[in-house]
């Protein structure tokens, strides 16, 4: 990783038109920003994390019912979007790195390969969504399940399956609409090395929308060994 | 540090190669974590899932979030949203895991599927 | 009074100021000032605290009974739609959002807020919740209590428990997001000078509150939205029938919960901090110590939540652990209370409107904090639990600690807010009135507590009636003694006095500007080379 400290223009003492009235600095506003922006990941953590603890005990209590579910979790679309997602990180990692470099066709290439591979998830959370359906897994709409023995316990776990995944898809699609926003702006030369905070907020917003999924994908999908 | 007098932007561009190198394990640790649920470790199996989940977080935190270069107050914030993730999931298991150290008269625990005593 | 002389009101008045600065309803509705906001919150919480207590008084009319006025089911809607209005429209937001949401930016030296527009946001999500619990109270109401415990508001009731649980959900987010301009604010709008160990009091206990907000409520947003989910596909994680443990909810539920009740607290902790310094004149002693107990009290609030699990299934293990910490969430309390009372000592003190809640608070609070240990006693809370002791205990710490505070703050910086005084043997009288009309109304329910009166019931034996008119009785004072100053302070708006930038003599930075501000508050950045509170001798301040 490159040290690279890049000054602000010269001095900044060229008057900065995106310089809030209320900041003294750029350095200022970043700082806020920037912190304004991981304290907001945090209430995330919490508010994911509600829905963590309920799986931590519930799994504790129900460990046979919970693994006996892994036979209808679909591990290959499971790991692929795992991949896909991993991807549009990387994508949005470079995409951030284009707007310092002040590279406006490879940030907006790279933008868009970040809403393709975000695309793409959701298009195959939706076909495993599908499946559910099809196969009355779905709480409350007709709930059906082999083995019967485990027919309530495992309704916790889907009913938690849905909860989770699907926060965490409404979570993409806010940021699906955040890319766009970002894209029309790269377009409009707003970005460059010396005004990129908001490429790098809403980065950060997607790579933890990704950290979310890399711990969903072992929890639900791969909680009892398969043969 | 409230002194905001010298306005330089101290800004981290990280190289290509790093991001791909992280990309590159992070689609690894996959693949393992996908492998190893194939086998039967008993409790290990849970264990070495979660390892590989931490560590695949933490490298995205740490390189593509960029908490590597961020001031240590970015850093004690991180840390103390896991800190308090983890007394919410701890206290809680507490309770339910000492529940039964005590008799208290539960009949739903005989359920055969499990119930809330193990 | 003397002190109203102090200052220039001919130059003020020429002024341009927040408030005159630009006229008609846009100019409010889409202001990023921080200072116009927190005009828009007092107005949407005091609209709301009334709203609250008249369903308070609706069924302390119904106690007047023992065989209850109203049906049960009316009852039961009324205390509980009284609870969510007051916790989670009134206290939570009361004095961050509008006290400190005027005064932080100005105690250190900024122009505004970190994030301007998002705090106008969370005032419109304030509404937007407002506006759904409302519709639920229009509808008919919810029973489930402000706890909204499962299963009995995820399958049994049939009240309106989406819209209130969806209003409270919203809601929440506009504590979040006040709670994230705080933090952020404080740590990086400081002005030059202005360290930590010079930031005032109500700063560090607003600053322990946002720590609180943030990192509370999102467990509440889920918890409840896990809930609705439940209601709507009648299956969920809390259900019993399919194995699921309502006591998870309650878990999670308290995990915000409890810190909330600090939330509910802690700034007007900060409020008191202030009025004690100024009245006394003197430094607030062991200002690290009352700083740091700030502190304590947020971390520690995060790690007691189960007393309020004692007599559910909870294991018994984890429920002495609890009880063990619910003590120690008393230490940096009384260190508090131990502070301000020592500030007093040796100080000259003088009896101004302030000061009158600022006592009143100490008192009630300390009687409101005591009682709490009672009930973080596991073996005596076996007993209390559920009791009208819990809810006199509660009384006395929200309503005796945290709304003597609000008033006392308003009070205290009503002539910086609006620029104009208030009639003072008014605002004294008033202040006697609730006093006594608060003790009036919650010392008979520790007693009716004690002698094994259940909450949360319409009806009730015979023998607890005359401690029950008792209470009803005065709920009535206590009424007239908010609606007093509801009066005179409106009044003041036009007709008062116009007060000079420091009335009060007061330390700290919101009174070196003028009364009220302008729109960035400091024309250039100020400088801080003093520390807080630095009261000089009593003749050389107050001309």
């Amino acid at each position: 990783m490159a040290d690279t400290v890049v000054p602000a223009g010269p001095e900044t003492a060229v008057e900065d038109i995106r310089l809030k009235h209320h900041f003294a600095t750029s350095a200022q506003q970043m700082d806020a920003d920037t912190l304004g922006m991981w304290t907001f990941l945090i209430t995330e953590v919490l508010f994911f994390g509600g829905m963590f603890t309920a799986y931590v005990m519930y799994r504790n209590m129900y460990l046979g019912a919970f693994a006996s579910t892994s036979q209808y979790m679909n591990v290959v679309l499971g790991g692929t979007n795992t991949a896909v997602l991993i991807c549009s990180s990387l994508t949005m990692a470079l995409a951030v790195r284009a707007a310092q470099l002040s590279n406006r066709r490879h940030q907006i290439l790279f933008l868009i390969l970040t809403m393709i591979f975000g695309t793409a998830f959701l298009v195959i959370k939706g076909f495993e969504y599908h499946a559910k359906w099809v196969e009355h897994l779905v709480p409350g709409f007709g709930f059906q399940y082999e083995p019967a023995q485990y027919a309530h316990h495992a309704q916790i776990l889907f009913f938690l399956y849905f909860a989770m995944t699907g926060m965490h898809a409404l979570h993409m699609v806010v940021g699906l609409g955040l890319l766009t926003y970002l894209v029309v702006q790269a377009y409009r030369r707003v970005f460059s090395a010396n005004y990129f905070v908001p490429v790098e907020m809403i980065g950060l917003y997607w790579h933890f929308v990704d950290i979310v999924w890399i711990f969903l994908f072992p929890l639900l999908y791969l909680i009892g060994h398969r043969r | 540090m409230s002194a905001h007098t010298h306005a330089h932007l101290h800004v981290h561009i990280p190289k290509v190669r790093t991001l791909v190198l992280v990309w590159l394990a992070l689609i690894c640790l996959t693949g393992m974590t996908t492998a190893v649920s194939y086998l039967e470790l008993g409790w290990m199996n849970i264990v070495i899932a979660l390892l590989i989940a931490v560590s695949k977080a933490s490298m995205v935190a740490w390189i593509f979030m960029g908490v590597r270069h961020t001031t240590s107050l970015t850093k004690l914030f991180v840390v103390a949203g896991l800190v308090w993730l983890g007394i919410m999931i701890l206290i809680t298991a507490s309770d339910y895991n000492t529940r039964n150290w005590t008799y208290q008269p539960m009949p739903w625990a005989n359920n055969p599927a499990g119930g809330l005593s193990k | 009074m003397a002190t109203l002389t102090h200052g220039a009101p001919e130059i003020a008045a020429s002024e341009v100021n927040y408030l005159n600065v630009e006229h008609g309803w846009k100019s409010w509705l889409f202001t990023t000032d921080h200072k116009r906001i927190a005009v828009l919150y007092i107005v949407s919480i005091t609209l709301m605290f009334f709203v609250g207590g008249f369903m308070a008084v609706l069924f302390r009319i119904n106690l007047l009974e023992p065989e209850g006025i109203f049906a049960a089911e009316t009852y039961n809607r009324l205390f509980s739609m009284h609870g969510i209005i007051m916790v989670f429209f009134f206290l939570v937001p009361s004095i961050p959002a509008t006290l400190a949401n005027f005064l932080i930016p100005i105690m250190v030296g900024a122009k505004d807020l970190a994030f301007p527009r998002i705090n106008l946001l969370s005032w419109y999500l304030y509404v937007i919740g407002a506006f759904l619990t409302m519709y639920a109270v229009i509808r008919g109401g919810v029973d489930t209590g402000w706890t909204f415990y499962t299963p009995y508001s995820s399958t049994y009731s049939n009240s309106y428990v989406l819209a209130a649980a969806f209003g409270v959900f919203v809601a929440g987010f506009s504590s979040i997001l006040t709670g994230l301009n705080f933090i952020v604010t404080v740590h990086k709008m400081r002005a030059p000078g202005m360290s930590w160990s010079r930031l005032p009091l109500f700063v560090w206990s607003n600053y322990a509150t946002g720590l609180i907000q943030v990192l509370g409520t999102p467990v509440l947003a889920i918890t409840l939205l896990l809930l609705a989910f439940e209601r709507i596909a009648h299956v969920g994680i809390f259900d019993p029938n399919i194995g699921g443990d309502p006591i998870l909810f309650q878990h999670l539920f308290w995990f915000y919960s409890h810190p909330a009740v600090y939330i509910m607290i802690l700034p007007g902790m900060g409020v008191i901090s202030e009025i004690v310094s100024c009245f006394s004149r003197k430094r607030v002693f062991g200002y690290n110590f009352v700083a740091f107990s700030s502190m304590a009290i947020a971390v520690l609030s995060f790690v007691v939540w189960g007393h309020h699990l004692f007599v559910t299934g909870q294991s018994v293990y984890t429920a002495i652990a609890f009880s063990f910490l619910s003590m120690v969430v008393a230490v940096p309390s009384a260190i508090k209370v131990f502070n301000w009372t020592a500030t007093m000592y040796k100080g000259s003190v003088s009896f101004d409107t302030p000061m009158l809640y600022a006592f009143g608070f100490i008192g009630l609070f300390t009687i409101g904090g005591l009682t709490g240990l009672h009930l973080a006693s596991l073996s005596t809370d076996v007993a209390m639990h559920g009791t009208y002791f819990v809810v006199a205990h509660f009384h006395y710490v929200m309503v005796g600690g945290m709304v003597m505070a609000f008033m006392g703050g308003l009070h205290f910086w009503w002539p910086k807010i609006t620029g104009r005084m208030y009639p003072e043997a008014w605002s004294k009288f008033a202040a006697l009135i609730v006093f006594i009309g608060f003790n009036l109304t919650f010392f008979p329910q520790f007693i009716l507590g004690y002698l094994g009166m259940p909450r949360r019931y319409h009806a009730y034996p015979p023998e607890f009636q005359a401690l029950n008119v008792l209470s009803t009785a005065g709920a009535s004072i206590l009424g007239i003694g908010y609606v007093i100053p509801m009066i005179y302070l409106i009044w003041s708006l036009k007709n008062g006095p116009k007060a000079g930038p420091n009335p009060w003599g007061a330390a700290g930075l919101e009174w070196q500007i003028p009364s009220p501000p302008t729109t960035f508050n400091f024309d250039e950045t100020p400088i801080v080379t003093e520390e807080a509170y630095n009261y000089g001798p009593l003749e050389e301040v107050i001309g």
